[in-house]
């Protein structure tokens, strides 16, 4: 099996984080592995160990789309246990939502395909920096494949996929042939470590880079060009500041209601 | 003014508030005309028309809900041209997110989530990076695509009722291609609220160790929705549909009491848009007490039956 995960390059949301420059993009100083891909990684490596692993030609390749630091995010993923990574990068790309980036990973995975053809993409069910959760569903429709999103279990038997999601009012069970575009929850697994021998490995592995060039896409189509959406300001919104705060000494609960009667919230 | 359309999927029997707050939303942007999947019953068609619909589209195809998404997306597609709709609007639910996605790419149209506002000029707002920013975006499309959260609409009826024609849309025969969803089960309702609408929400974490008890009886003395952090629900003590956060729900309620729950950042990122917040916790240093408006340094176990006891006496 050849699948692909997708890994993005995200601003660690344990410091604080800032939009920046004309286009009020994400400041990308610190960052880190999307901690959300990171199952999607998981779920990747366990189908292919299943299957007897790279030996028996099970490959995962871990893809990110940014700028030079993405690929860390891909060393992170070789360190865990991927079997190549690629770089998709150009000057072109910066400044792309939604539909630009799926454009361009639709073309990368178009010319990954090329020679033996691509069976699973997967990915997290949100980045945790833009947090829309578009990129899977509008890949899938570039690249006319089913989607199943936000599976919180995946089988794969044979050239089907079956998974289970949580919807509003219904759990489901999905079924799909494959090829498909898969997201997952952070339900599904335990994502793994990077152990010694695992860093050590992931040191021996290639990383290929890729440019707009390479993938046949026009620069005009992504980047802030391509791009059909446009954020016109963004305010930075005053902290959250503590209100009062008090220790109970056994009236705490009354206190609570007196509180929540003042604002008229009974 | 632009024609709009908005998407309702299986109304049942009535519309739901957000639906009506789509509505009214819709309205203020142009002549609203309806894409409906399920069966379109009497009191649904009675409010379209207080709610000014022009027009309502129904597919030409009973099976939708059988695939996922990717159906939905085609005929939502195939009648937005039909209505001629230079915005669309659905819901922000993960499945609404999920159809304006693909309906985005059929229609070449910028797609914008998570929106709370829209003016006139149709520039959208919305909070990003966890509600640390608030921005405004465009599309810079012909059509724009946009889902909307709940509860920042107030529903209001047209002042005119329309007499809405209904016309069936043909669903693409490549709607019918994707994903299939073979089994579905019905998951018990809980009577309450539903959290992501709801106005008030009691969530509860670790720190109830197991008895969610005291988070339930506050919150039907409150009439509100229970909540749970991410340590509860991988607990199995909650189901997952309660949790709040990155992964879980977000919720933006008048008032949202967190009992037993630190406060992580990912717990935040689902809650800290309420308009109240008020924390329970034994640890003065919990990180949930640097967003509180009111925060109780306490044993919840102590706090929250006080507190219903306190809010049952009041009320009689
Ligand atoms: C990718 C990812 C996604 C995540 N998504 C989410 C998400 O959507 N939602 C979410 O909530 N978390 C999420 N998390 C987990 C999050 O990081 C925290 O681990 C989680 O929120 C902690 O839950 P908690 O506050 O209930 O538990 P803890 O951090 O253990 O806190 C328990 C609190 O209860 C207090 N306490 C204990 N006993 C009592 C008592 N008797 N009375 C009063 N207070 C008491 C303690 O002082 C403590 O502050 C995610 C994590 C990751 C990595």
């Amino acid at each position: 099996m050849k699948i692909i995960v997708l890994v993005k390059h995200v601003p660690d949301a344990q410091f604080d984080r800032h939009l920046t420059g004309e286009g009020y993009t994400t400041d990308r100083d610190e960052s880190i592995l999307s901690e959300l891909d990171e199952y999607a990684l998981e779920a990747a490596l366990q189908l292919a160990e299943a299957r007897g692993g790279a030996k028996a030609g099970n490959h995962v390749i871990a893809l990110s789309m940014g700028a030079s630091g993405a690929v860390n995010a891909v060393k992170k993923a070789l360190q865990m246990g991927a079997t190549e990574g690629v770089h998709l990068t150009d000057s072109g790309l910066a400044g792309s939502d939604a539909a630009a980036t799926s454009l361009a990973l639709a073309a990368a995975i178009r010319h990954l395909g090329t020679g033996a053809p691509v069976d699973l993409v997967l990915t997290g069910m949100a980045s945790t920096d833009g947090e829309t959760s578009l990129v899977p569903a509008q890949l899938a429709e570039r690249l006319g494949l089913p989607q199943v999103t936000f599976a919180s279990s995946l089988t794969v038997d044979g050239g089907r996929i079956t998974a289970r999601r949580d919807a509003d009012t219904y759990s489901e069970t999905v079924e799909a042939s494959l090829p498909a575009v898969v997201s997952v929850t952070d339900q599904i697994n335990e994502p793994r470590y990077p152990n010694f021998k695992g860093i050590i490995a992931a040191k021996r592995k290639s990383i290929t880079t890729l440019s707009l060039a390479d993938i046949g896409v026009d620069p005009t189509h992504v980047g802030h060009a391509g791009s059909w959406t446009t954020v016109t300001a963004a305010e930075e919104r005053p902290p959250r500041t503590a209100g009062t705060i008090i220790t109970d000494e056994g009236d705490a609960g009354v206190r609570l209601v007196d509180f929540l009667a003042a604002q008229k919230l009974l | 003014m632009a024609n709009v359309l908005v998407f309702i999927d299986n109304p049942g029997n009535a519309l739901k508030k957000s639906t009506l707050e789509l509505l009214t939303l819709g309205r203020s942007l142009g002549e609203t005309a309806v894409a409906l999947n399920g069966e379109l019953h009497q009191g649904v068609s009675a409010t379209l028309a207080e709610y000014g619909v022009s027009a309502v589209f129904r597919p030409s195809a009973q099976d939708l809900d059988d695939y996922l998404v990717s159906a939905k997306a085609a005929y939502l597609g195939a009648a937005a041209s039909a209505a001629g709709a230079g915005t669309v609007l659905l819901d922000n639910s993960p499945e609404g997110k999920e159809i304006a996605a693909r309906l985005g790419i059929r229609l070449n149209a910028g797609v914008i989530t998570d929106v709370v506002a829209v003016d006139t000029d149709g520039t959208a707002h919305k909070s990003v990076l966890a509600g640390s920013y608030t921005t405004a975006a465009r599309t810079t499309t012909a059509v724009s695509v946009l889902t909307v959260k709940a509860n920042n609409v107030t529903p209001e009826p047209a002042s005119v009722a329309s007499a809405p024609e209904t016309s069936t849309i043909d669903v693409p025969a490549d709607a019918t291609t994707g994903a299939r969803i073979t089994a579905r089960e019905q998951k018990v309702a809980s009577g309450r609220p539903d959290l992501s609408d709801a106005r008030i929400v009691v969530a509860g974490g670790r720190g109830v160790d197991g008895d969610f008890g005291p988070v339930e009886q506050l919150a039907d003395a409150l009439g509100a929705a229970v909540g749970a952090s991410r340590a509860a629900t991988d607990a199995g003590w909650i189901s997952h549909d309660a949790q709040v956060g990155q992964t879980g729900r977000t919720v933006s309620p008048q008032l949202y009491i967190s009992a037993g729950i630190s406060g992580a950042i990912q717990q935040k990122a689902g809650m800290q848009t309420a308009k109240i917040i008020v924390a329970v916790n034994k640890d003065a240093e919990s990180p949930i007490f640097e967003i509180a408006d009111f925060g109780i340094i306490g044993d919840l176990f102590d706090v929250l039956p006080q507190a219903t006891e306190e809010i049952k006496k009041r009320k009689g």
